[in-house]
């Protein structure tokens, strides 16, 4: 049994110093569509490319709606002039300007994961979180399988017609105050399958939803910033555009 | 076995009751057969000529049923689908249970989405659509089915209770799911107990299903293409690139050497990085903690390699109909590569040391074993088949992407138990770093994408993906429109075994042997 000890001693301290500091390593995110100014003669193809229509016009400039990109890359790689990327990962949203974050979950929290219809990357990815990487034991996250302890509902994937009610019971019995985080674009819109006769657009068809985590899927340091900014450690994302009628809040201490 | 052969045997067998089809260069030969003649030719192809089932494909064409059931064998063997036809109002059509055992499932999604019935079928009913929220004579495959209204909640029925095996006094279910444990897919399991052990395990699935077969229907090619790559993001390319293959089967197309060589280069870093998660799964299921986390860091390797290569952890938006979205420059593939090599050494360090840990080895040794006879029965894929000593692999005995011109192995086992099915992981992932080396070295300048025109016609496209063997099944009408569109997933065909590796079994094993299958919900309820 010694060999797993000097083993696990060789491999070194993988953890990412995120959130003290910015994670600088390649290939931790798929980065996601940036808004901004786009020359007038090519929005349209821009806009066609699309088959979510995460992209829409005001005033010659382009704005992204980033809850419905699917990761397709059709915009950078299917067009003659490709839109411009952001490698960022901060991409936790806040739905609801309102809510007041902070005071009961300011210290560890415990995780609730529900699969409402994902297709595994999501999952795969919130997996990855309890890996040496990202350990987010050390921020005082963690997941449990009991609804009765827990005060943080992430939930991935469309919400389909059968775990309807499972999400349902899930949340009613957790116990109050608590916040849901719904993760990755079937979670914030259906993605590609809704709406149909089985799929809703997303989580707010069922349960109010308290922070939004774009991507598809969001990477593991997206998802970690949406659980920071659910218990009000870390400031949401700014990426909204404002005509989505969300609100974005001001930076919490 | 070869076409032509199998013609004359059939002629003999059931003189005048099939039609045949040859075609020697796709290696393809299609036979209409009477319904009567259909079950016992399925199992002959089956039991005795050692064809593999892929799957049954029921299709609606505006006069008649079309039901069609695809075999394979190995290489010259090539493809044989059976054909049957009965016109609209007739539904009934015979079971092919008691011979092909694989299709057991298949036949049931059919009754449970066409309403189709299967004369002989032991248990038909509560599948796709669970019972206890649908009413019956709901049909959404149907043509005259609109998947686009709106939802429509249905209640549960609150006394509906689930088909119970086990007969035995003080015998009880323990249901778990569709949440349970930390961070897992949805999926229901009864487990039918009389104490200690369980005798009996039914998955009770679908709650996840999207219908994609059914949204599919009238989308275009560029648009199903994103269902395709998505319904199972984990092994996202494998089946985008089935979905690609279908379709420029359809249209004849020929792609670039290049094309073709970097799908092989990213098919095999997929499987390396979706064995890589499966061995940690593996590793956290028997509590090793300094295993999970050294096989979590190669996982998290192996996608970031992915994303620097290719912009995605999970190779989304790379494939297109002819080739490849974009190229990828040769030197990245090739730093790609020496960084999976360096991933492979530290895999190869971690089986050294796992296959001394004899507590790990204790909980997956004789542990969820899988007979090679029932591998056969229940068609099993992929590394679950392999290490139960059936070693049919898509990519030697149906080779595609020109997988004939590389060198590879197909590892198997014979124990059939959750350590053989991990062994197998570990032998396949240095095989794929294998390939990739060779496709690195094989790469020349080029076009990754050649113009194609869609036209109308079916094909199937086939992949082995990570989990085994998966088959896409696509019809284009004029308009390069989808109107048929049939996954079969390895994962389908591994749930509908998975109980054989669960019978009387003790409660603590049930992660081990869950994690050993590598089954992906997502993949089976589509």
């Amino acid at each position: 049994m010694s060999q797993w000890v000097i083993k696990g001693l060789r491999a070194g301290i993988k953890t990412t110093a995120y959130p003290a500091r910015a994670e600088s390593a390649a290939g931790v995110s798929p980065g996601l569509p940036m808004a901004g100014d786009f020359p007038a003669g090519e929005i349209a193809a821009l806009m066609a490319c699309c088959p979510t229509g995460v992209f829409s016009e005001r005033d010659g400039r382009i704005i992204v709606d980033h809850r419905l990109c699917v990761h397709c890359f059709r915009c950078v790689r299917g067009v003659n002039r490709p839109v411009g990327w952001q490698q960022t990962y901060e991409w936790g949203m806040v739905r609801d300007g309102q809510h007041e974050f902070g005071q009961p979950f300011r210290r560890s929290i415990h995780i609730i994961v529900v699969d409402a219809g994902d297709c595994g990357a999501c999952l795969n990815e919130v997996k990855q979180l309890n890996n040496p990487y990202y350990n987010m034991h050390r921020l005082g996250f963690f997941i449990t399988p009991s609804p009765r302890h827990a005060d943080v509902l992430l939930v991935v994937g469309t919400v389909t017609d059968h775990m309807r009610n499972a999400l349902r019971k899930v949340y009613d019995a957790m116990p109050t105050p608590k916040r849901v985080v719904a993760v990755g674009a079937c979670a914030l819109s259906g993605g590609v399958y809704a709406e149909s006769f089985v799929c809703s657009k997303g989580v707010t068809a069922v349960l109010p939803v308290d922070v939004e985590v774009p991507g598809h899927p969001p990477p593991p340091l997206a998802i970690l910033h949406g659980l920071l900014v659910a218990v009000g450690r870390k400031p949401a994302s700014l990426m909204a555009p404002a005509s989505s009628g969300m609100e974005t809040s001001a930076p919490s201490g | 076995m070869n076409g032509a052969e199998l013609k004359t045997e059939v002629e003999q067998r059931w003189p005048g009751q099939a039609q045949w089809r040859l075609d020697s260069a796709d290696a393809m030969c299609e036979v209409t057969c009477a319904r009567a003649a259909l079950a016992e030719l399925c199992g002959r192809l089956f039991l005795e000529w050692n064809f593999s089932f892929a799957g049954l494909i029921v299709e609606e064409h505006p006069e008649q049923w079309q039901l069609r059931y695809c075999f394979y064998g190995e290489r010259e063997a090539g493809w044989v689908h059976v054909v049957t036809k009965a016109p609209l109002a007739e539904r009934t059509f015979p079971s092919i249970v008691k011979f092909v055992h694989a299709a057991d499932w298949h036949e049931r999604e059919a009754e449970d989405l066409f309403g189709l019935k299967f004369e002989g079928h032991p248990q038909l009913g509560d599948f796709i659509l669970h019972d206890d929220a649908w009413q019956e004579n709901v049909e959404p495959m149907r043509r005259t089915f609109d998947p686009h209204a709106a939802m429509q909640h249905r209640k549960p029925d609150a006394d509906w209770r689930p088909r119970r095996i086990v007969q035995e006094p003080g015998a009880f279910v323990m249901p778990i799911g569709p949440k349970y444990s930390g961070i897992t897919e949805s999926v229901h399991f009864l487990l039918e107990t009389v104490g200690e052990d369980v005798i009996r395990s039914t998955p009770r699935l679908f709650y996840k299903w999207r219908a994609i077969e059914k949204l599919a229907e009238g989308k275009t090619v560029d648009q199903v293409l994103l269902l395709a790559e998505r319904f199972a993001a984990t092994t996202a390319f494998a089946h985008g690139l089935g979905f690609c293959q279908a379709v420029e089967t359809i249209c004849g197309a020929t792609l670039p050497a290049r094309a073709r060589i970097l799908r092989v280069f990213l098919g095999e870093l997929e499987r390396l990085r979706q064995h890589a998660g499966a061995i940690q799964e593996i590793c956290e299921s028997t509590a090793l903690v300094v295993a999970n986390s050294q096989a979590g860091i190669l996982e998290e390797d192996l996608l970031r390699i992915s994303c620097e290569l290719t912009g995605h952890r999970y190779l989304f938006g790379l494939l297109a109909p002819g080739g490849l979205l974009c190229d990828l420059p040769s030197d990245s593939c090739a730093r790609a590569l020496e960084q999976s090599q360096q991933a492979l050494k530290e895999l190869n360090s971690l089986e050294r040391a796992l296959h001394v840990s004899s507590s790990f080895l204790d909980r997956l040794e004789e542990v969820g074993f899988v007979a090679l006879r029932n591998a056969n029965v229940y068609g099993l894929l992929g590394p679950v088949a392999r290490a139960s000593g059936f070693s049919r692999d898509l990519r030697r005995a149906q080779p595609y992407s020109g997988y004939e011109t590389f060198n590879f192995e197909v590892p198997s086992e014979q124990e059939g138990d959750g350590y053989a099915r991990l062994r197998v992981l570990f032998a396949e992932a240095r095989q794929s770093v294998g390939i990739m080396e060779q496709a690195v070295a094989a790469l020349q300048n080029g076009g990754v994408r050649e113009p194609m025109r869609l036209r109308a016609g079916a094909a199937l496209g086939w992949v082995e993906a990570p989990r085994g063997g998966a088959f896409h099944w696509v019809r284009l009408d004029d308009n390069g429109r989808i109107t048929r569109y049939r996954i079969v997933p390895p994962s389908y065909a591994n749930w509908h075994g998975f109980h054989l590796a669960v019978e009387k079994f003790a409660f603590q094993d049930f992660p081990i042997m869950l994690s050993t299958f590598d089954l992906s919900v997502a993949e089976n309820d589509r």
